[in-house]
C-alpha cells in the first residue's frame, strides 16, 4: 500500500458571486493593501489516503470531490497529490 | 384526517421538527411521526416533512452531509412512488444537495442572516402546494437563513420557467436569489422546496395564517 497527501482546492464558479470575498476585499482595501484587482475565498481540504498505487488513489480522490467535497452546481475543484 | 401520517425527520442540527409537528398536529389535526435521520424505514408514513435547521452544523456546506444520511437515500423510492415531500429552508438545502430539485442555495448576498416576514407572489400552484385561484396572488410568510440565496445556471433557470417549477419569487428579493426564487417544485410536483417557514405562519396571533394552506396540502394524494 502506498499512502499519499491531497491537496483539495474547492473554489466558487467564477459565475457565482461571492460576498465573503467582495467583504474581506473590501476590508484589504481599508487596511491599506494597493492594487488588489479581485478576491475570491475558496476552502482547502488536506487528505492522507492509502491505496495500491496513483490511479487507484486518484479515482478515490475524484469520486470524494464530485459527490461530496465540492456541489459541481456551484464550485470547481483541483487537487495536487504528493507520494508520502 | 383519517391514519394520514406525515414523517418529520429529525438530522442532529434540525430545529424545526417540533415547530413543523406543532402546526401540523395543533393547528390542522394531522398525525405526525418524528422520522431520526438514520431510519430507512419509511412504510408508516404518507409525506414526508425535511425541516429546518442546522443538519450536522451545516459543515462543509449546508445539506451536504444530510444528503448521505439512510432516510435520504431511502428518500428516493418514496418520491419516485409519488408521495409528498416538503423540505423547508434546511430542508430544501438538503433537497437541493441530493439532487431532487435542480440548483444550490448559497451565502445571502448581503452576508447577514435575514430573520424577517417576506411577500411572496405564488408563480405556480403544481402540485397543489399553493392556493392559486386569483389570477395573482401573493402571501406572507417569515424567512430566517444565512444561505438561502438560490442559484442555478441559466440553462437549469430555463427549463424551470418553461416547466412552471418556480413556486414562489420574493416580491423584494432579500437574498440575491436568481430570478427572486423562494421555492421550487420538482417536474411532478409531488416535492417542494422553500425557503420561507410556512410552519411559523399557521396562527393569526403569531403572525399569520398564509402557511397553512401548504402544510394542508401535505394531504393531497
Amino acid at each position: 500500500m502506498d499512502q499519499f497527501a491531497v491537496k483539495v482546492f474547492v473554489r466558487l464558479r467564477p459565475s457565482v458571486l461571492d460576498p465573503a470575498g467582495e467583504a474581506t476585499k473590501s476590508a484589504s482595501i481599508k487596511l491599506g493593501a494597493e492594487g488588489i484587482k479581485s478576491l475570491r475565498i475558496g476552502k482547502m481540504i488536506e487528505v492522507k489516503i492509502e491505496g495500491n498505487g496513483e490511479n487507484e488513489v486518484r479515482e478515490k480522490i475524484d469520486l470524494l470531490c464530485d459527490r461530496l467535497f465540492a456541489n459541481t452546481v456551484i464550485e470547481d475543484y483541483e487537487y495536487s497529490l504528493e507520494k508520502l | 384526517m383519517d391514519n394520514f401520517t406525515v414523517g418529520v425527520v429529525v438530522f442532529p442540527g434540525s430545529n424545526c421538527d417540533r415547530d413543523v409537528s406543532w402546526a401540523l398536529e395543533g393547528c390542522l389535526d394531522i398525525r405526525t411521526k418524528y422520522l431520526w435521520h438514520e431510519s430507512s424505514d419509511l412504510s408508516d408514513v404518507d409525506a414526508i416533512v425535511l425541516p429546518g435547521g442546522f443538519s450536522y452544523g451545516d459543515y462543509l456546506r449546508c445539506g451536504a452531509i444530510a444528503r448521505f444520511s439512510p432516510l435520504i437515500n431511502a428518500l428516493d423510492e418514496f418520491v419516485k412512488s409519488g408521495k409528498r415531500v416538503l423540505g423547508i429552508c434546511n430542508g430544501f438545502q438538503i433537497l437541493t444537495e441530493s439532487g431532487f430539485l435542480p440548483g444550490a442555495l448559497v451565502t445571502n448576498k448581503n452576508l447577514n442572516f435575514i430573520c424577517d416576514d417576506v411577500e411572496l407572489d405564488i408563480v405556480s400552484s403544481k402540485g397543489g402546494w399553493f392556493n392559486n385561484g386569483d389570477e395573482k396572488q401573493t402571501i406572507k410568510l417569515p424567512i430566517a437563513h444565512g444561505e438561502g440565496r438560490y442559484h442555478c445556471d441559466s440553462d437549469t433557470l430555463k427549463k424551470l420557467v418553461d416547466n412552471e417549477l418556480i413556486a414562489l419569487r420574493y416580491k423584494n428579493n432579500p437574498n440575491g436569489s436568481s430570478f427572486d426564487i423562494a421555492g421550487i417544485t420538482n417536474e411532478k410536483g409531488n416535492v417542494l422546496g422553500l425557503m420561507p417557514h410556512p410552519e411559523r405562519a399557521c396562527d393569526e396571533t403569531i403572525g399569520g395564517t398564509d402557511g397553512l394552506f401548504t402544510l394542508k396540502s401535505l394531504v393531497l394524494k
